[in-house]
C-alpha cells in the first residue's frame, strides 16, 4: 500500500529549476533510498514531503489521500517525522525532554516527570537502547543522538520516516545499530526515506532506490535488481557505454617531473592515507562520489587542512602548508568547491577580487595602483569572456559562472605552478559551463599543471592525463591514458 | 592565457577607472550622512544664525561650530579606530576604559617627574596600543567573540586606571601637555588638529597601502580571505591596535583638558558615542566596506544634535530622548528597506489621491 505519493512536484528557485516535475512514492514497510549528486534536488524534494517547503506545482497524496503541507509541525502531526544530519534536538536538555518536548504528558496542569521517565525509558527499550534518560543529550555520542531523534519521530506515531543523511558522522557499529532500528521499524509498516550518499549502505538496507539529477527525475528501481554501476551511471548520468577518452591536444613537453606528490598523505577525521602525483604540465582528474575526499584531498594540498601524517613534497622540497597563505607562496592556487563561503568577497568589485590574492602575496607595503588593478581585471574580464558592464561591480552581483570565472582570474593572475580546481563547474549556467571547461582545456594545452575535481565524469574524461578514483576517503584506483572512460570511472567508484 | 580568443567582453567599453584617491566620491553611500549633518546645520542656522560666527579671539578661534569640532575630537578620534574594527566585523567596547588608563599613565608620568613631553605622550600612546594588542590577541588568536573580549577591558580597563591613580584623582601642572586639550596653532584648537593628522595617516596607511583591501576583504568574508591567503589574524591584531592607539590619544585630550586624570569619568561611555557615530556614517556591524570620512560625519552630527538641542532652548532633561529620536530617524533614512517601503508609500498615496481624483470626475 502506498503511504506517501508525490507526483509531478515542482520547485523554482531564482535562476534555477530545483525540482521539475518529480515523482516520488514511498509504500508501507519498505526503506527507499532517495540518491542524487550535489544538486540533484534531493533536500528540496524532502523539504516538500516534510512541509519545510511548499512546491510550485504538483500533488501529494498521504495514504490515497490528498494532502497540502503548509508545515513541518503540520507534516509531523499527520505522522510525517524527519531526522536531519545535524541532530535537530536541544543538546543541552535531558534525553526524556527531548523525547517529550512540546507534548509533555501533564498531571494536575503540572509536568509528570515520573511519567516521562518511564515512558522514556520504555520507548528507547525498543530501540536496544538502555541509556540514563536523565542525562543531557549531549552527554551521548551522535549516534545515540540520532537513536534518540528517531525515537521521537516514531514515538510521535510517525509512518513516515525521513533520513536525510544519518550516517554520514557514525562509525561502522553505530551504523549497524541505526539499520537493526530501520529494519525493525520497516517490519512494523513504517516507511522510511533514506538519504545517503554511501553506496554500501544503500545496498545493505534499501528495498528501492529513486534517482534525482539536476532538479529531474532519473527513475525508480528495486535496489535488488540494479547493479551499482547502473546505478553511479544514474547518478552520474551517464549510460554504460563505451566512450573514447579524449586526450587534450598539448604540447609534447607535457609529463616532466613530478611537481606534487603525496605519499601515504592523511588528515584526521577526512582523509585516509592516500598517495598521489602531479607531473609538470600534467592534467590530473579526481573523481568519486560526493563525500568520497575529492575536496579532502584538494584541502590538504593547500594548506586549508593540516595533515596529520605522511609527506607531501611540491617542486621538490617538502612541505607542510599549515596554512593557504603558504601554500600561495610555494606557487599553488585553490578554486574552492564552496564558492560562496570561500571563493568570492561578496561586496568588493570584480576588480578587488581579482587583485586580491596577487596583492596578498605582495604584502600589504607593496599595494597594487588602482590603474594597476584595473588593467589586470581587464585583460581578465576579456580573456575569460566574464559578462559585466565593467570591473567595478561587485562580485555578489554576478551569476554563478561568472563567479566562478573570476575566481579561476585571480589565481591565474598570480601565475601559479599548480592550479587546484575543486569543482569548478558546480553551481554554473550551461554557457558558462562550456566556456570554464574550454579554459580549462585550453590551460592543459598551455602546459599548466592542473589538479581538478568533478562529479561530472565527462569533464575530467574530457582533459584528464590521469584520473584518481576516491571512495570511502581514500584512492581506490588510478586510471592513465587511452584507459580513461566513463565507464572504467564508474566501474572504480562502484567496486565494493 | 595568450592564446585566448579574442573576447567579445572586448567590443564593450570598459568604463574607465573612476578616481579612487584619498577622498571618496559623493554616490548613494554618502548621500545620507551628509544630508543628516547639512539638515542639522541648517536647524541650527535657523535657531541661532550666530552659530556659524567664527571670531578670532586672543589668536584663537572662538565660536559655536569650533565647539563642535573641538568637543567631538575625542569621539572622532575613537571613532577612526571603531571604524576600521567594525569593518572586519569586529567592535571594541574597551575604547572608553582606554582612555582613563592613558590618562592616568600620563598624570602619573608627570606627577612623577617625567621632564620629556615626548616621553609621556610616547608612554600614552604605548599603553593604548598594548590594550589594543591584548584586544586583538584574545580575539584573533583565542577566537573570543569580540563584544565580549573587549567587554573585559570595558570593565576591567577603568579598575586598572583606579588603581593606577590609586584612586585619587591625579591633577598636574605642566603646560606642554596641557597644550594636547586646550592649545591652538594658527587659531585653531589642537584637538581638532590632532584628528585632522590622525585621520590623514590612518586615511594614507589604508588607502595607499593595501591595507585597507585587506580589512575590508577579512570584513566581508573572513573565509575567503583565508583561502586567498591574506593574513586575517594580523589583520584583526592591527585594528585593535589602532584603536587603543586612537582611545590613547582621546584620553590624553580629555586629561590634559582637565588637568588631571579621573579614571571614573575619563571616556565614560564614549565608546557607545564612537559605535553610533560609525553606524550612522552608514558602516555595517557585520563588517565590510568602511569610510573614516563618513565615521567623522557621524561624529559630527552627534556633537551637533547636542548642541542644537541645548541652542533650541528645549529643556535639558529632554536630551537624550530627542537624541535617540533623531538617532533613529537617520539611521531609518538609510535603510534600504525603509527607502524602499517609503518609496511605496508615496507611490502609493500618489494612485489613491489621483483615483480618487479620477472618482470625484466620474460622479
Amino acid at each position: 500500500m502506498s503511504l506517501l505519493n508525490l507526483s509531478g512536484i515542482e520547485k523554482q528557485y531564482p535562476g534555477v529549476k530545483a525540482l521539475d516535475g518529480v515523482d516520488f512514492q514511498l509504500r508501507e514497510g519498505e526503506i527507499h533510498a532517495l540518491l542524487g549528486e550535489n544538486g540533484a534536488g534531493k533536500s528540496t524534494l524532502v523539504k516538500v514531503m516534510t512541509g519545510a517547503l511548499e512546491g510550485d506545482g504538483g500533488s501529494m497524496a498521504y495514504l490515497d489521500k490528498p494532502l497540502k503541507l503548509k508545515s513541518t509541525a503540520q507534516a509531523q502531526s499527520v505522522g510525517i517525522s524527519t531526522v536531519y544530519q545535524e541532530v535537530n534536538l536541544l543538546p543541552n536538555l535531558s534525553v526524556a525532554q527531548n523525547l517529550y518536548l512540546g507534548r509533555e504528558p501533564k498531571k494536575f496542569g503540572l509536568i509528570d516527570w515520573k511519567r516521562i521517565y518511564r515512558q522514556s525509558r520504555e520507548v528507547l527499550k525498543r530501540f536496544a537502547l538502555d541509556i540514563d534518560v536523565t542525562q543531557p543529550l549531549s552527554s551521548y555520542s551522535v549516534a545515540i543522538q540520532q537513536l534518540v531523534a528517531i525515537a521521537r519521530g516514531v514515538d510521535m506515531s510517525a509512518k513516515v520516516l525521513v533520513l536525510d543523511e544519518p550516517t554520514a558522522s557514525l562509525d561502522a557499529g553505530e551504523v549497524e545499530q541505526l539499520f537493526d532500528v530501520l529494519r525493525e521499524l520497516k517490519s512494523q509498516g513504517i516507511g522510511i526515506v533514506f538519504i545517503t550518499h554511501f553506496l554500501d549502505q544503500v545496498y545493505a538496507v534499501s528495498d528501492r532506490i529513486t534517482v534525482l539529477r539536476n532538479g529531474g527525475l532519473v527513475g525508480e528501481f528495486e535496489t535488488a535488481g540494479l547493479p551499482r554501476e547502473e546505478l553511479v551511471g544514474h547518478m552520474l548520468g551517464k549510460e554504460l557505454q563505451a566512450q573514447a577518452h579524449r586526450a587534450p591536444e598539448r604540447d609534447d613537453r607535457a609529463a616532466g617531473e613530478p611537481l606534487l606528490e603525496l605519499d601515504d598523505v592523511a588528515v584526521r577525521g577526512s582523509l585516509q592515507p592516500t598517495s598521489l602525483t602531479v607531473k609538470r604540465g600534467e592534467a590530473v582528474g579526481l573523481a568519486g562520489l560526493l563525500g568520497s575526499g575529492r575536496s579532502e584531498v584538494c584541502r590538504a594540498v593547500f594548506g586549508v587542512d593540516k595533515k596529520s601524517s605522511g609527506a607531501l613534497t611540491f617542486s621538490g622540497r617538502e612541505r607542510s602548508f599549515r596554512k593557504p597563505a603558504e601554500a600561495i607562496e610555494a606557487g599553488l592556487a585553490l578554486c574552492p568547491e564552496d564558492r560562496k563561503a570561500s571563493g568570492i568577497v561578496g561586496p568588493l568589485s570584480i576588480r578587488e577580487n581579482i587583485a586580491l590574492a596577487v596583492q596578498a602575496r605582495r604584502g600589504w607595503w607593496r599595494p597594487m595602483s588602482r590603474t594597476e588593478q584595473q588593467e589586470l581585471a581587464e585583460k581578465f574580464i576579456a580573456e575569460l569572456q566574464i559578462a559585466t558592464p565593467d570591473a567595478d561591480k561587485p562580485i555578489e552581483q554576478l551569476s554563478g559562472g561568472n563567479q566562478q570565472k573570476v575566481i579561476l582570474a585571480r589565481w591565474l593572475a598570480t601565475n601559479p605552478e599548480l592550479l587546484v580546481l575543486d569543482e569548478p563547474t558546480r553551481g554554473v549556467d550551461i554557457g558558462a559551463h562550456a566556456e570554464i571547461l574550454k579554459l580549462i582545456k585550453q590551460l592543459c594545452g598551455e602546459g599548466m599543471s592542473l589538479l581538478v575535481t568533478s562529479s561530472e565524469l565527462e569533464e575530467l574524461v574530457a582533459f584528464s592525463d590521469r584520473v584518481a578514483v576516491m571512495r570511502d576517503r581514500k584512492k581506490v584506483a588510478e586510471i592513465e591514458g587511452e584507459e580513461i572512460s566513463e565507464n572504467r570511472i564508474m566501474q572504480a567508484i562502484a567496486e565494493a | 592565457m595568450n592564446n585566448l580568443p579574442p573576447a567579445a567582453a572586448k567590443e564593450q567599453p570598459v568604463s574607465p577607472a573612476g578616481p579612487r584617491g584619498l577622498l571618496p566620491p559623493l554616490n548613494g553611500r554618502y548621500l545620507w550622512p551628509l544630508l543628516g549633518l547639512v539638515l542639522l546645520l541648517a536647524i541650527n542656522l535657523v535657531l541661532s544664525p550666530e552659530f556659524f560666527q567664527v571670531k578670532l579671539v586672543d589668536g584663537r578661534l572662538y565660536g559655536s561650530l569650533i565647539d563642535v569640532l573641538n568637543r567631538s575630537a575625542p569621539v572622532a578620534l575613537l571613532a577612526i579606530g571603531m571604524t576600521l574594527v567594525i569593518a572586519t566585523g569586529g567592535i571594541d567596547l574597551s575604547v572608553g576604559a582606554t582612555m582613563a588608563i592613558a590618562g592616568a599613565v600620563c598624570a602619573n608620568m608627570l606627577v612623577g617627574g617625567v621632564d620629556s613631553i615626548f616621553l609621556v605622550v610616547a608612554g600614552g600612546m604605548a599603553i593604548g596600543i598594548l590594550i589594543g594588542a591584548v584586544n586583538g590577541s584574545l580575539v584573533s588568536f583565542l577566537g573570543i567573540q569580540p563584544i565580549v573580549a573587549t567587554l573585559i577591558l570595558m570593565v576591567a580597563g577603568r579598575g586598572i586606571a583606579q588603581l593606577i591613580n590609586a584612586g585619587q584623582i591625579v591633577t598636574f601642572q605642566n603646560e606642554a601637555f596641557t597644550f594636547i586639550g586646550t592649545g591652538s596653532v594658527f587659531g585653531v584648537p589642537f584637538p581638532i588638529l590632532l584628528v585632522l593628522m590622525v585621520f590623514a595617516a590612518i586615511q594614507l596607511l589604508m588607502r595607499k597601502t593595501a591595507l585597507g583591501l585587506f580589512v575590508e576583504s577579512v570584513g566581508c568574508n573572513a573565509g575567503a580571505s583565508h583561502y586567498l591567503g591574506v593574513n586575517a589574524r594580523a589583520v584583526k591584531m592591527m585594528v585593535y591596535c589602532i584603536a587603543g592607539l586612537c582611545a590613547a590619544l582621546a584620553g590624553m585630550i580629555a586629561a590634559a583638558d582637565i588637568q588631571g586624570s579621573d579614571a571614573n569619568n575619563a571616556g565614560l561611555w564614549l565608546e557607545l558615542d564612537a559605535i553610533l557615530a560609525v553606524v550612522i556614517g552608514g558602516a555595517s556591524l557585520m563588517g565590510g566596506r568602511f569610510s573614516l570620512v563618513l565615521s567623522l560625519v557621524g561624529v559630527l552630527i552627534i556633537q551637533c544634535l547636542s548642541t542644537t538641542i541645548i541652542m533650541s532652548g528645549v529643556p535639558p532633561k529632554y536630551n537624550l530622548v530627542i537624541k535617540s529620536l533623531v538617532v533613529v530617524f537617520v539611521l531609518l533614512l538609510q535603510s534600504p528597506r525603509f527607502q524602499a517601503q517609503m518609496g511605496a508609500l508615496i507611490a502609493l498615496a500618489k494612485s489613491k489621491s489621483n483615483k480618487s481624483v479620477g472618482e470625484r470626475a466620474e460622479a
